[in-house]
């Protein structure tokens, strides 16, 4: 079952709407987007403790271009079901590992595993080759046709 | 761009690295971020600004702002959808999905065959299922992709889920201001 969704007020949707990308690079970034949004700095930091409480705000800060810092990649395998929370836990385990899902597919394990330089994340991949025994799909981004702008609510 | 391009000059600087270790889990909210990080790294807070501004220039940082968790806010369906698209018309295919915005990703990958045909990747979230698939109809009629072999592989648990961390796995990446 679904849990169901947050219900934010309205002053809180358009924090979450208006501030995903620009984010203000001044000294009181907060006390900008109150000045934009109407109301007290005091009131957005209350807010955005609030919604990062919540679980709806994972962080304020900067995304990353993939691939510029370090190196990642997209994997997956085929997991028999029997064998698919022995796995999902194996492959969690490591740090290099930021994401982890199962999805509808026969390759039903799905996680992107991101290091500092390729030979640790091909060291990553060989021991989870190895451990697990599958056979495992090297997926690295080539090109990204992505605009980062964040993501477009609908409230409806 | 290219996989293996050497890293880009702005992060051979230890107090950009730092810098962007400090800040890879979220400002603090506090009323002056950008001088609490300063703070921690030793450098002013005038610097903080300055430096975010170049490797936002620079690309390596995508974009500074809110992250939200979709599931929480009633997104409850994730569809990572794939595509089977000719080599010579990936690029400007990509361009046309990347641009939608219910799109929240769209990334070239190699395909490996036999088992796996597909090269190019987006991640479309809805409120339900149906929401995702009709999104995915849009897509295939909006960018002419009617010709192209697609899956839908919908998220069914997520085991593991936090931004990337780049720098905090690198042992050379002390914070050394």
């Amino acid at each position: 079952m679904n849990a169901p969704a947050l219900q934010l007020t309205l002053t809180e949707q358009r924090l979450l709407d208006e501030f995903q990308h620009g984010f203000p690079l001044e000294p009181r970034p907060y006390a900008r987007i109150a000045e934009q949004l109407g109301i007290s700095e005091d009131a957005v930091l209350e807010h955005l403790q609030r919604l990062q409480a919540a679980g709806a705000v994972s962080r304020v800060g900067p995304v990353l271009q993939p691939n510029r810092i370090g190196v990642s990649t997209l994997a997956a395998l085929a997991v028999p079901a029997h064998r698919l929370e022995e796995i999902a836990a194996l492959v969690s385990e490591y740090p290099e590992v930021n994401h982890n899902y199962q999805r509808e597919h026969r390759y039903n394990l799905w996680f992107v595993i991101t290091a500092p330089e390729r030979a640790r994340l091909d060291a990553v991949l060989a021991d989870i080759r190895a451990r697990s025994g599958l056979e495992l799909l090297d997926l690295p981004m080539l090109e990204d046709y992505f605009i980062d702008l964040g993501f477009r609510l609908q409230w409806t | 761009m290219d996989m293996n391009v050497t890293p880009h000059p702005a992060l051979e600087d230890a107090v950009n690295r730092a810098l962007l270790q400090a800040v890879e889990r979220g400002l603090p909210l506090a009323v002056q971020p950008y001088a609490v990080i300063g703070e921690q790294l030793g450098i002013s807070e005038n610097q903080v600004i300055t430096r975010l501004q170049r490797l936002h220039e620079q690309g390596i940082i995508k974009r500074m702002g809110v992250v939200v968790r979709h599931r929480v806010l009633g997104y409850h369906a994730n569809g990572m959808v794939v595509w089977d698209v000719p080599d010579d018309k990936v690029a400007a295919t990509g361009c046309c999905l990347g641009s939608v915005p219910f799109v929240t990703l769209c990334y070239r990958r190699p395909r490996r065959l036999p088992d796996w045909p597909y090269n190019l990747f987006t991640m479309i979230h809805g409120h339900d299922r149906e929401q995702v698939l009709a999104r995915v109809d849009h897509l295939v009629r909006n960018c002419g992709m009617q010709d192209f072999a697609h899956q839908v592989l919908f998220s069914q648990r997520c085991f593991k889920q936090r931004g990337a961390r780049y720098t905090t796995l690198d042992t050379r990446m002390e914070a050394t201001p």
